[in-house]
């Protein structure tokens, strides 16, 4: 069981909860989810307690999440595009703390679960899909139709843009789940080739140097991954933000 | 009935627990019983986290970030001030120098026109004197020149008299002798 790589994905009930027969257990999932949210929240509040003119160490760690996620999505969406800051801030944390909360052993990574990155991508899909329609209409359905296309082309752009459209949420969510999934897959196989291979003796001990060195490598690159999917995921929210706001491209 | 699906479902779990990595069908991520305690408490651990971020951690944040920017655009403004205030002093320096040597340069061109006219009337006055005495000294000059010349005709007056006398032995007339001495000097 300590070798079975899909064990740190299982969810168990902690409190075991039902309703009308749908089982709502607060499980390790749940548990890990309260956990980023609180460390996050307490990061952010204690590190800017001081409200420092000269910023702290911690104070301006904060700072460089607030400015870097403010940057993204004003590159992305413009000036018009801040209303939705609050969203893509929370977002961005969560999904990057949650990713980093996955890297310490033992520790239950949320965003391994299909479920909750879907979710998390159908809230954005789902907020571009409102505000398009509140601010532009009707005319948010341009987004379908490209300018400058030769008529021709028209239905099979258009049919190809709604494709697109309708993958979004789906790529969104899977890009994310994929990577912390095959990513703690491939720590844990290769943790496990360690102990199996010094279960051999002296060459099995000297002969798991090699998935050792792996295992550094790859948490090096997980730590990476865990970044660079909460930024991609951010980004992607960004870009999509935009088109509920300027539908026409 | 709510028990029971309770009860199956703890067993499903005890079941799936073990031969998961077996029988593969069992993997946690696709396991739909576990989704809708995921997306609950997703959404309520999501809408406090957001509801915190947007309420208490960002406005924080924000004003961390304004004061700091209010601050330094402040402080560059008090800096310009303070730079205005340093030119026009500057400014107000070199006035005064340029005053200053204005003033100096009038009262020593003054001094020199003043001087210069002192030099000047006294000069003239000098001469004016020197002019004076010179001309007394000409009147005095010409004075004795006359009493010398009328001199000069009495005494040749005389002496002619005499001549005359010792020659012819008579005195000449006043009128006779006055004619001829008129006719020798002029």
């Amino acid at each position: 069981m300590a070798n079975d790589p899909i064990h740190q994905f299982q969810i168990q009930k902690i409190f075991p909860i039902e309703v009308g027969g749908v089982d709502f257990s607060f499980t390790n999932s749940s548990l890990f989810m309260v956990l980023t949210v609180a460390a996050t929240c307490a990061f952010l509040i204690f590190s800017t307690s001081g409200r420092g003119l000269v910023p702290s160490r911690l104070q301006s760690v904060s700072e460089m999440a607030y400015e870097f996620v403010a940057g993204t999505l004003r590159s992305a969406a413009g000036t018009e595009g801040m209303r939705f800051f609050p969203l893509v801030f929370s977002l961005f944390m969560f999904v990057l703390v949650a990713n980093l909360f996955g890297m310490f052993p033992y520790f239950f990574t949320i965003t391994s679960h299909i479920i909750v990155t879907f979710a998390l991508a159908m809230l954005v899909i789902i907020t571009v899909i409102v505000y398009g329609f509140m601010r532009n209409g009707m005319k948010f359905l341009k987004l379908f139709v490209p300018s400058g296309v030769p008529v021709a082309l028209l239905p099979l752009v258009t049919l190809i843009e709604v494709i697109s459209f309708l993958s979004r949420p789906i790529s969104l969510s899977v890009r994310l789940f994929a990577n912390m999934l095959a990513g703690h897959i491939t720590l844990k196989v290769f943790s496990g080739f360690i102990v199996s291979l010094s279960a051999l003796g002296a060459v099995g001990i000297f002969g798991s140097i090699l998935p050792l060195g792996m295992t550094v490598a790859l948490t090096a690159l997980e730590f990476l991954v865990a970044f660079l999917q909460a930024y991609v995921f951010t980004v992607l929210t960004c870009m999509y933000l935009n088109d509920a706001i300027h539908p026409s491209h | 009935m709510a028990g029971e699906t309770h009860s199956t479902t703890e067993g499903m779990h005890e079941v799936i627990d073990v031969p998961a990595a077996e029988h593969g069908a069992g993997f946690p991520p696709f396991d739909a019983t576990t989704f809708a305690s995921q997306l609950l408490w997703l959404a309520i651990t999501f809408a406090v986290f957001y509801w915190i971020m947007k309420n208490v951690a960002m406005p924080r944040l924000a004003g961390i970030l304004e004061d700091r920017k209010d601050r330094i655009a402040g402080d560059f403004s008090e800096a310009n001030r303070l730079k205005e205030e340093t030119d026009a002093a500057i400014a107000a320096y070199e006035q005064a120098l340029a005053e200053a040597r204005n003033k100096a340069h009038g009262i020593a061109s003054d001094t020199r026109a003043k001087l210069k006219a002192d030099n000047e009337a006294r000069r003239e006055k000098a001469e004016a004197g020197l002019a004076e005495k010179l001309k007394a000294a000409e009147a005095h000059i010409s004075g004795i020149k006359t009493e010398a010349l009328s001199q000069i005709e009495e005494i040749a007056g005389d002496t002619t008299s005499a001549l005359v006398e010792k020659l012819i032995g008579k005195a000449p007339t006043k009128t006779d002798l006055s004619k001829a001495l008129k006719s020798v000097m002029d």
